[in-house]
């Protein structure tokens, strides 16, 4: 197994006390696994994809990648996991915006220290961005800067990406276009991919799907 | 300059007054001279100033008539105040000199006054010749070296828009008022030094505001220095000189205190013969009174002196003869009805 | 409604509460010290205007000798026979022990009274003992502090005298300046007798003065103030930048609630009449607090100021401070003014902001290269109107013009160097981190830069002003050296006392050297004329600047003269030109000598000539030269002798010690201005990233998530802050030295009449490098803190749009 949920809960505090997000909630993710997480507003499908992606520490409860628990790793253990071994895609890109197109493509992988110009020029030809290497992410569209937060997530090589809703910006077909993208890259990776949406039309399109409803996988 | 300090000079002659009254017979306590009844003056020594005495002065009215037959008045005052006895080198000297000077014509008072300091020339009295000044304003004697001084002078003084010449001959001696010049002044016994020359005939020059008028007319010349002139409860006085028509005078004065008051004077024959008055002899009562710069003064007088017949009315030539010097009084020219016609002047203090 | 749309705008505050402390705190800081400058210029002017008052100067015209000597009483008795209504007066200096004061006496009697400030009759003082011998001196009480102890006739005190000055009587006066029948001026009184008889034919020496409107010393030491003004302007432009950033976040952070507020019926009108309320009320609320601090920064400072003003310009300021009306009213307005002006540019976006914009927030920070280049056009602009101005201007102002002109255009062009640097070590990087950290440092810069231009502002008056004074300290040490060449400084009593110790001194040192001066009129203005006896001491050591070949030998002869370079610059004079002393004497000029400190003009002659010219010179003044190591011995021995009071005699390191003191006090303000603009600009970087802290958290987030420990980017925060006040540093040094050499070569040439050569003090650049450095790591502490507080929730917040 690539990444083990074991029985992880998550309370936040919140204005009217404490509130449990996620309540026991186990799952496992096999290599090049490819798994919608679905579920309602509230529901506390980001925390999990968070707590998985090391972002975030459980309450309680074991996450294991690679049969080792990150949850026990040290704040700089930590964040060389998600260096090297998570990619990232957000729904609102949260690309670099200091930095132009390549740099912000290549940007993780050469904070990992895995930096492949081949394999980057490579990804930004597939992602359609060859031409827009110099470009400043202010000067790109919503579709544009998602394909570069595709690349950046994939260019260091990760065994596991998480999406949280990374086509909820765009509208459906550039949506799509990305979704298609992402899912191909995925596939020829092999990295396992674990997608939060709240589009079943969109789930359908992966291998499989949990479904996640107040705070506990159904 | 303040009204202040001014009114300290007269509070120091009176103040000594106070506290030492009549016990100290030849010094008061601050070391100043006494006038003594066995030391009558002696001249013409004493026309000129006498440093050991706490205050002095040199007086002069004159009633005058213009060329254009209007009535005038004229005065010229030196008064020198010690604030210890003695002299002193230059700016040391403890002398002080005021000067005051004014005319009066029936429908305007001008007053004017000078202060200076002793010791540096400014202002002073000197004997031969005599000549008595505070800065221009003199007067000077033009008597030849046998008569006396004061039998002939040129008085001038100028102020803000008045100035006057005056040449001075005496017509009679000297006189010398109470017990041969001294002249107590209440009757717990203060006294001082005093005499007169009243039988000047005047011939000058007045300008007003630009203006020459010559003036004729009679002037009346005092001269009184002491320690200790008031007593303590004695709040001012009234005093009087007049020119009669049969060419008597009368010098009168009136001490005024919380009682009947200390009246005094001297009758002058029109030769000369002094009749010093006994006290209370004269009267004097205030007839009318007017309101003249904020203060109730009287502008006429019933005077009464009944051994000689005399029961006169005074009337002022302008009842606003107020000197508006830093120590304010009235002194201004009368016209005289009654027994007795003539002119004269009449002054009043602490009102 | 209105009120509630109001209390809608001011809930932004509570909920920012740092935000409206910095806004506060920032204005305050900038009416402080202007308002600090303000209260001691204005306490200044007070006792200025009170020196000028004494005795009626300033309202009474009076009769002065054509020669400036003094009148003989017998000219006053006769004016005052002649009718003239004038009162004499005697004026000197008067040394008690090492202290001075200025001896003013008066004739009760015959003073007018517009110029009686003292009641000589009040109780405590009395017209008999005012004066009669021992007679007394009235003078303020902080004089009377001074005077304790000393040998004074017995002292009152009256406020209405300015500090270091006493009054008393003329003749107690002649007495102990020694003068008798002397008189300095008669005062003439207001209204005088028609036909008077002319001045001409009584006293023919004798001119009218006019009332003196403005005192000397209030034209001696405006340069002095102006320099303050300008520093308490520059203290308040730095505080602006801080308001000018605080209303512009608070602004854009508002935008919707603003849109909201008019989509909901607010008409425009309302709007900004109640943001203009709102800046009303807040600047207020901050100018208050603003003067009421620069009062208590005024008050601290004074007594230095008080002793810059006694030793530079010898005007007396009263060291304590009274409230002024005016200080408060001009802090207040300024505070108001400054606030609206920094929010213009807001208030015409709210008047013209578009009802339905779309909702994006742009950031607000952004700013368009265009923007920059065009600022930097504007920058460029204004440091052209500086050099123009060194070029084709005269005066003070003109100096001060291309000072404000060359900071405020060196400011301006700032964030386009910075960027181009930035820019350029951006792509030196090697390293991924380094260069994400130049391209993000280089993103920041438009939400920095007013806090930078601030902070180059205040380095570059630091480094300066520092680079002015340490050039003026070092010409000045080696001045004193050249002219404090005599081992022992002697001040006899009495001039009798003065050529006993003389004769007494011949044998036994090797030369005695006379400090007597005269005042003499010369091109129509006072100098204090020295004479010198021809020696080594002055061949060898005397700072000339310029001078002819023969110059101590025609100095001896009598021919020539020497003057100072203040003199030489205000009548520009130059070596050759002839001078008329009194007597009609014409000299030569044969030398300039360099004066430092001395704001008055002052001339040499030989010391034959100056007798010849004032034979009752005051000779009680007198140097010794005489082996180093006896100079201890002799001193000694000479107060013995004539059992001198210590003070009487001096040494050499004495008197320099003393001169270095008063030059140390001179600056100790501007050093204390200056620190506290550092730390004004320090605050504003410290505003600026604290208000920049929350909108940079979405930048940071995603470098987190991708690998990078909140502690490297805390880390990596701090470095940035520093990076950038060292590139600002490192800019700042071309201005500081511009404006070092702008001070040097042109105010103070202006203002006091010399010229210094220019040190550059690379020491003092690094000790003020480190300061910046220290104070942006500071300011970018407590927001790096915070971040590395931050809880792992916060940040995926960032992300997150669900939980």
């Amino acid at each position: 197994m690539l990444l083990e949920l074991k029985d992880v809960s998550k309370t936040y505090p919140t204005g009217e006390g404490p509130l449990r997000v996620l309540s026991g909630v186990s799952l496992s993710l096999a290599r090049g696994a490819c798994v919608a997480l679905t579920g309602e507003s509230g529901s506390g499908k980001s925390t999990l994809l968070h707590l998985a992606g090391g972002l975030d520490r459980p309450d309680a409860g074991q996450i294991l990648f690679e049969g080792r628990d990150i949850v026990q790793l040290g704040e700089s253990d930590l964040a060389a996991f998600r260096r090297t071994r998570i990619g990232m895609v957000f729904q609102q890109f949260n690309l670099i915006p200091s930095l132009d197109v390549a740099a912000n493509l290549a940007f993780q992988a050469r904070l990992a220290g895995r930096h492949d110009p081949d394999w980057c020029s490579a990804l930004a030809e597939r992602l359609g961005l060859s031409g827009l290497l110099g470009r400043y992410p202010e000067q790109l569209s919503g579709g544009q800067q998602q394909r570069v937060a595709i690349g950046r997530a994939l260019a260091a090589r990760p065994k596991l990406i998480l999406a949280d809703e990374p086509t909820g910006n765009l509208d459906e077909a550039t949506g799509d276009a990305v979704l298609d993208l992402m899912l191909a890259l995925q596939a020829e990776t092999g990295a396992a991919l674990l997608m939060v949406t709240h589009s079943l039309r969109l789930a359908a399109r992966l291998g499989s799907r949990v479904h996640l409803s107040a705070g506990r996988l159904a | 300059m303040n009204v202040r300090w001014v009114l300290l000079f007269l509070l120091a002659i009176a103040a000594p007054a106070l506290a030492q009254g009549f016990a100290g017979l030849g010094t008061s306590a601050e070391g100043f001279a006494m006038p003594q009844k066995a030391h009558p003056p002696v001249f013409p020594g004493d026309h000129g100033a006498h440093p050991d005495y706490r205050v002095e002065w040199w007086y002069l009215t004159a009633n005058l008539t213009g060329e254009d037959g209007r009535d005038y008045g004229a005065q010229w005052t030196l008064f020198r105040f010690a604030l210890a006895p003695g002299t002193g080198e230059s700016w040391q000297t403890p002398q002080l000199w005021m000067g005051h000077a004014a005319v009066t014509t029936p429908d305007q008072h001008v007053s004017a006054e000078r202060l200076a300091r002793g010791g540096i020339g400014q202002a002073g009295v000197v004997l031969t010749p005599f000549s008595a000044n505070i800065d221009s304003w003199r007067m000077d004697s033009r008597a030849g070296p046998d008569s006396d001084p004061m039998s002939a002078l040129d008085v001038s003084a100028a102020g803000a828009g008045f100035a006057y010449r005056l040449g001075l001959t005496a017509t009679g001696p000297l006189v010398l008022h109470g017990d041969r010049g001294y002249s107590v002044k209440s009757a717990q016994g203060q006294a001082s030094y005093y005499y007169s020359q009243p039988f000047y005939a005047v011939k000058g020059t007045l300008t007003l505001d630009g203006r020459d008028i010559a003036v004729t007319g009679q002037a009346w010349f005092d001269h009184e220095w002491s320690s200790q002139p008031l007593g303590a409860d004695q709040s001012g006085w009234d005093w009087f000189s007049f020119h009669f028509d049969t060419g008597e005078k009368l010098m009168g004065f009136r001490l005024r205190d919380e009682g009947a008051g200390f009246t005094s004077g001297t009758w002058i024959g029109a030769d000369g013969q002094v009749e010093p008055l006994p006290p209370g002899a004269l009267t004097a009562e205030p007839l009318e009174w007017a309101e003249v710069r904020g203060r109730t003064v009287p502008i006429r007088w019933k005077l009464s002196l009944p051994f000689r017949g005399l029961d006169i009315t005074t009337r002022a030539l302008n009842d606003a003869a107020w000197m508006d010097t830093q120590v304010s009084y009235w002194e201004g020219p009368v016209r005289i009805e009654g027994s007795h016609p003539g002119r004269g002047y009449v002054e009043m203090t602490g009102y | 409604m209105l009120w509630q749309a109001f209390t809608a705008l001011l809930s932004h505050w509570r909920r920012h509460r740092l935000q409206l402390a910095m806004l506060l705190l920032g204005l305050a800081l900038a009416t402080a010290l202007w308002s600090a400058v303000q209260a001691i210029n204005a306490q200044a002017r007070l006792s200025y205007a009170r020196a000028a008052a004494v005795i009626g100067q300033d309202r009474l015209s009076a009769l002065v000798r054509v020669d400036g000597a003094p009148i003989a009483q017998d000219t006053y008795i006769r004016l005052r026979q002649a009718g003239w209504l004038v009162s004499p007066v005697i004026e000197g200096e008067l040394r008690f022990g090492s202290g001075r004061l200025r001896l003013i006496g008066i004739e009760p009697l015959t003073l007018p009274p517009q110029a009686a400030q003292v009641d000589v009759s009040a109780d405590d003082i009395g017209l008999a003992a005012f004066i009669t011998p021992p007679g007394l001196l009235v003078v303020a009480p902080e004089t009377a502090a001074r005077l304790a102890g000393e040998a004074t006739p017995p002292l009152r005190l009256s406020e209405a005298l300015p500090p270091g000055v006493a009054l008393s009587d003329i003749g107690i006066a002649q007495r102990l300046l020694a003068q008798p029948g002397r008189i300095s001026r008669l005062i003439l009184a207001p209204v005088q007798l028609s036909g008077l008889p002319p001045l001409a034919t009584i006293a023919p020496e004798l001119v009218m003065r006019a009332p003196a409107t403005e005192s000397d010393l209030s034209r001696l030491t405006d340069s002095f103030h102006l320099n303050l003004t300008a520093f308490g302007f520059l203290a308040f432009a730095v505080g602006l930048f801080i308001v000018h950033a605080a209303i512009g976040l608070a602004f854009e952070q508002r935008r919707p609630v603003l849109r909201t507020l008019r989509a909901l019926g607010l008409p425009l009108r309302a709007l900004v009449a109640l943001s203009i309320t709102e800046l009303l009320v807040l600047s207020l609320l901050a100018g208050v607090l603003g003067v009421a601090l620069g009062y208590g920064v005024a008050a601290v400072l004074l007594p230095d100021v008080a002793a810059s003003l006694r030793g530079l310009y010898g005007a007396e300021v009263d060291g304590q401070l009274s409230l002024q009306p005016s200080v408060w009213a001009l802090g207040l307005a300024l505070a108001v003014a400054g606030t609206l002006a920094s929010a213009a540019s807001r208030l015409w976006r709210i008047a013209t902001l578009p009802l339905l914009a779309p909702a994006q927030p742009r950031a607000w920070s952004r700013m368009s290269a265009q923007a920059l280049v065009l600022q930097a056009a504007a920058g460029t602009g204004l440091l052209a109107i500086s050099a123009l101005a060194v070029i084709i201007g005269h005066g003070l102002v003109a100096g001060f013009v291309s000072l404000g002109a060359m900071l405020l255009g060196a400011a301006l062009l700032l964030p386009l160097v910075l960027s181009l640097v930035l820019a350029l070590a951006g792509r030196m990087g090697r390293g991924v981190v380094t260069q994400w950290f130049w391209a993000d440092t280089r993103q920041q810069l438009p939400g920095l830069s007013l806090a930078l231009m601030a902070l180059l502002l205040a380095l570059a008056a630091n480094a300066g002003v520092g680079a002015m004074v340490g050039s003026f300290r070092l010409t000045f040490v080696g001045w004193l050296d050249q002219r404090l060449a005599s081992e022992l400084y002697v001040t006899a009593r009495s001039d009798e006392e003065s050529d006993l110790m003389r004769s007494w001194l011949a044998a036994r040192s090797d030369a005695v050297l006379p400090i007597w001066s005269a005042e003499e009129k010369i091109l129509g203005e006072p100098v204090q004329v020295y004479g010198l006896r021809d020696h080594v001491t002055y061949r060898e050591n005397w700072p000339l600047l310029a001078a002819a070949p023969d110059v101590w030998d025609r100095l001896e002869a009598g021919t020539g003269i020497l003057v100072n370079e203040q003199m030489a610059r205000r009548k520009h004079l130059r070596l050759g030109d002839e001078l008329t002393l009194s007597g009609g004497r014409s000299q030569t000029i044969v030398g300039i000598y360099s004066d430092y400190g001395n704001p008055k003009a002052q001339a040499m002659i030989g010391i034959d000539l100056l007798l010849a010219l004032h034979p009752d010179v005051n000779r009680q003044r007198f140097a010794v030269r005489i082996a180093p190591d006896r100079a201890a011995g002799l001193a000694a021995q000479l107060r013995d002798a004539f059992a001198l009071p210590a003070d009487n005699v001096i040494d050499q390191a004495s008197v320099k010690a003393f001169s270095l003191r008063i030059f140390e006090r001179t600056f100790a303000v501007t050093a204390a201005l200056n620190v506290l603009t550092l730390g004004v600009a320090a605050l504003a970087i410290f505003a600026s990233l604290l208000t920049l802290a929350d909108m940079r958290l979405a930048q940071l987030a995603p470098v987190w998530a991708m690998g990078l420990t909140l502690r490297r980017l805390a880390l990596l925060e701090v470095l940035r802050s520093m990076a950038l006040a060292s590139f600002t540093m490192l800019a700042a040094v071309p201005v500081g030295l511009a404006l070092a050499w702008l001070l040097l070569a042109v105010v103070n040439v202006e203002a006091f009449g010399w010229q210094l050569p220019m040190h550059v003090f690379p020491l003092d650049w690094l000790r003020l490098g480190s300061l910046s450095l220290i104070s942006a790591a500071l300011a970018a502490a407590l927001p790096a803190l915070q971040l590395v507080r931050r809880q792992p929730s916060a940040l995926v917040m960032v992300f997150a749009n669900e939980r």
